[in-house]
């Protein structure tokens, strides 16, 4: 339906115009979907436009609390 | 790095994905010996259709659930009356088209955008439809048609799109939408209860616009269990792992699998500027009846930038309903490309029939670049 | 205009996937057909006195002319003789044909020559004939280069997908899909801190180092267009056995995942330049991989899946352990939404 994929933001031009980057390959992207986008964020590009920041505490919490869980209940 | 790990331990990652499939495929089982059935789980979005066929967790997991394409492919749910209309355009001397490579192929009654290109057509693929912006202002002698397919994560885009062209005040940029809106397609696929789900896999994306709270109604209205979940593996695991639970335990609840991108209630900005451009209306839909209220229309005010008016008097062949094409019913869930006769028999991706095998992400491309064989020729093992 | 359309030829007649096929087998076999060409190898085998000979060409059209790792010229050379080693051959003679637009700035063909005559030289491969033609064009940068070679096939080795055998293991010379994702990447104007180059490389060094395995080896080739999956489905079909892939075993890099990812597109069909593709007779995997690690270009060589009996199937193992065929490409890859 929509390919999207997490992106972090390097540079923020004029008019919205950004650039991020994944693993080493830098492409422009538009912001202007997500105007309070700062450098550093990590953000969700779907057709070349930043669609959502991602939250990475809260990526890394969710994958935290399933760790814990598989722990507490064990695997059957 | 797995894309969704955040700096987590790409070990501990993989583990914790191996581990969660177990556990699914557990809940699964506990399911089908309670039911008596598997569980019959419908994704709607195609990018999903093809995560669950690529990772191998469909084929893992095809003991305990009976997974359904939904309505989520917008190659595969626009209409072909559409399709003939923008391969048209394309053959207008001035016109440059912009598409997403997605289109390309797809076969309209007679021809392709791809086999038109081939006889000197200008068809310009574009990863973002701001190219088609840049386009328009360096050939101001030429008319460039951008073609607005896909739901609500892309529509933002297109409409970002209009917005330049009006503050450059470019004469020669229009739109072609086919843009569709999910919800009242799951609406109207619901509504008719023709096959019995047990839950549903919502589209994450779309998700991000709209925001999580927009499907509420498909656990208060139709007393479904249903998720939005993501994309890379450990997504969707965690995403079946809440859905299963709910189905479990009979629990008709949203849950949202994938909140660190998706909010309750979505993207402001995104959803204020397609409004600003587009009115819901009526449109065709493969598979359906016209839905009403499920398409985006250009709003009358900026009728200058809409295809349809600019080309009015373009010669659109008859449209051909390809027989014996199941694709309708493949992406209403009703059938699977298995069910279907034409499927790797006449239909084949170089010789598609129906845009479910052409558009990548269609059911039938899933199944066949990922699924077909593989059951018989593992059981041969 | 309900009259149904001639078929006109497409780009992805070019793509070395299943138009191509089509192409080759309804429109230039039943012309051409003979016993060589019977075969569908890189080279056609000759006997030519006491020596069996490989006969290989190819026409190079590639834009940009110039992209990181290589050039068109230093593709031309490595494309044919690449050919040629994956023949079991040893290139002796190249011949070069240029087909060049008008309006080429002619410093710029310069430079394609000097790359093609520093990778001829290193390889001391002498260029003995050519051509040159120009055409009218609007475009100054379409130019096309054919190059063909000709070499000497080692008495040792009889490559031939016929010889393939249950049990055999399947070997990569390294990571995949890198030409392909530079190319595409240098194309969309995807920037990178350090652009991911193309493995364009010549392959001559597996001659070396693997002669004394020649007898071991069963099949040889270089996926180039189509890419890995459908390099690997051809063999499986024209010898009519599957092949087993372990996904965990294929070496991608992280910049072309990320290309990959960014277009939506599989990085099992994106071209190689500089890898070959090599089916080994089971139990000499190990030794064939530490005399590949011997060179700089076969350093990350690895196992990625065995043969077996069946049909012409390839199928991959996914990290989760779920299974997926793979099927030859079907249109050249494009960057999509969805």
């Amino acid at each position: 339906m929509c390919l999207g994929i997490p992106m972090r933001v390097t540079e923020i031009e004029k008019n919205f115009k950004a650039y991020a980057e994944t693993m080493g390959v830098k492409r422009p992207i538009s912001i202007k979907l997500v105007p309070e986008t700062k450098p550093g964020d990590f953000v969700l590009v779907h057709a070349g436009f930043a669609m959502e920041k991602i939250d990475p505490v809260e990526a890394r919490k969710r994958i935290e609390l399933f760790e814990k869980m598989l722990n507490l209940e064990g695997l059957d | 790095m797995e894309q969704g790990s955040f700096g987590y331990s790409v070990t501990n990652y993989n583990r914790l994905t191996e581990q969660l499939l177990n556990k699914v495929l557990k809940l699964g089982q506990k399911i089908a010996e309670k039911k008596g059935k598997k569980t019959k789980i419908m994704e709607v979005c195609g990018t999903h259709t093809v995560a669950f066929s690529r990772s191998g967790i469909a084929q893992l997991l095809s003991d305990v659930l009976d997974l359904r394409s939904g309505p989520g492919c917008p190659i595969c749910v626009t209409h072909q009356q559409d399709l003939d209309y923008m391969i048209s355009l394309s053959r207008i001397k001035e016109v440059i088209i912009v598409t997403f490579g997605d289109l390309l192929r797809v076969p309209g009654s007679f021809t392709s955008l791809e086999k038109e290109k081939a006889k000197g057509a200008d068809v310009h693929i574009c990863y973002s439809p701001l190219e088609a912006i840049d386009l328009a202002a360096a050939n101001t002698q030429k008319e460039i048609v951008l073609l607005g397919i896909g739901f609500e994560t892309t529509a933002p885009t297109i409409a970002t799109a209009l917005a330049q062209a009006r503050e450059k005040g470019l004469k020669n940029f229009s739109i072609y939408s086919t843009l569709k809106l999910v919800p009242p397609a799951l609406e109207a696929l619901l509504h008719e209860k023709k096959f019995d789900l047990d839950g549903l896999v919502l589209p994450g994306h779309v998700s991000t616009v709209l925001g999580s709270n927009t499907f509420d109604f498909i656990a208060q209205k139709y007393a479904l269990p249903c998720v939005v979940a993501g994309f890379e593996p450990l997504d969707l695991l965690m995403g079946l792992y809440y859905l299963l639970n709910s189905i479990m335990e009979e629990k008709a609840e949203l849950t949202n699998a994938y909140a660190h991108i998706v909010k309750e209630k979505g993207n402001k900005t995104a959803k204020e500027i397609i409004n600003l451009f587009f009115e819901e209306g009526e449109t065709l839909w493969r598979g359906f009846a016209s839905i009403p209220g499920s398409g985006l229309k250009l709003r009358t005010e900026y009728n200058d930038f809409e295809a349809r008016s600019r080309f009015n008097n373009l010669e659109i062949p008859q449209t051909e309903v390809f027989s014996g094409c199941s694709c309708g019913d493949i992406i209403t869930g009703k059938l699977t490309p298995f069910d279907c006769l034409l499927f790797n028999t006449s239909c084949t991706p170089l010789t598609p029939v129906g845009p479910c095998m052409v558009s990548s992400e269609g059911a039938c491309s899933a199944y066949y670049q990922y699924r077909q064989q593989t059951q018989q020729e593992i059981l041969l093992h | 205009m309900n009259e149904q359309e001639k078929d006109v030829i497409l780009l992805s007649h070019g793509d070395g996937g299943l138009l191509t096929h089509q192409l080759i087998q309804g429109t230039f076999f039943p012309g051409f057909n003979n016993k060589w060409l019977e075969e569908e190898g890189d080279s056609a085998v000759l006997n030519f006195g006491q020596e069996r000979l490989a006969f290989s060409t190819d026409s190079f059209v590639v834009s940009p002319l110039f992209f990181p790792g290589g050039d068109i010229g230093k593709l031309a050379i490595c494309g044919t003789v690449n050919d040629l080693v994956v023949s079991g051959a040893r290139p002796l003679w190249l011949s070069a044909a240029f087909i060049i637009p008008e309006g080429m700035a002619i410093e710029r063909l310069s430079d394609v020559v000097r790359s093609m005559s520093e990778i001829a030289c290193q390889l001391k491969l002498p260029i003995v004939t050519g051509d040159t033609k120009v055409v009218s064009s609007n475009d100054p940068e379409n130019l096309f280069i054919n190059t063909t070679g000709i070499g000497v096939i080692y008495p040792e080795s009889n490559f031939n997908v016929k010889n393939v055998e249950p049990a055999d293991k399947v070997i990569i010379t390294g990571s995949i899909g890198d030409h392909g994702a530079a190319i595409l990447a240098a194309r969309l104007g995807l920037e990178s801190k350090e652009s991911p180059q193309s493995d364009c490389a010549p392959l001559d060094f597996i001659s070396t180092l693997l002669r004394p395995y020649f007898p071991y080896i069963k099949v040889m080739r270089d996926p180039t267009r189509g890419g890995l999956a459908t390099t690997l489905k051809e063999l499986a079909i024209s010898g009519s056995f599957d092949f087993w892939l372990e996904e965990s075993s294929i070496n991608v890099k992280p910049k072309v995942k990320a290309i990959s990812d960014i277009l939506g597109i599989d990085p099992y069909y994106l071209a190689s330049e500089g890898r070959a593709l090599l089916v080994v007779k089971n139990g000499q995997e190990e030794e064939i991989i530490k005399e590949l690690k011997k060179h700089p270009l076969g350093k990350d060589a690895s196992i990625i899946g065995y043969a077996r009996a069946g049909k012409g199937n390839l199928f991959l193992r996914t990290k989760l352990g779920g299974t997926r065929p793979l099927q030859m490409l079907a249109g050249t890859p494009l960057p999509r939404i969805c």
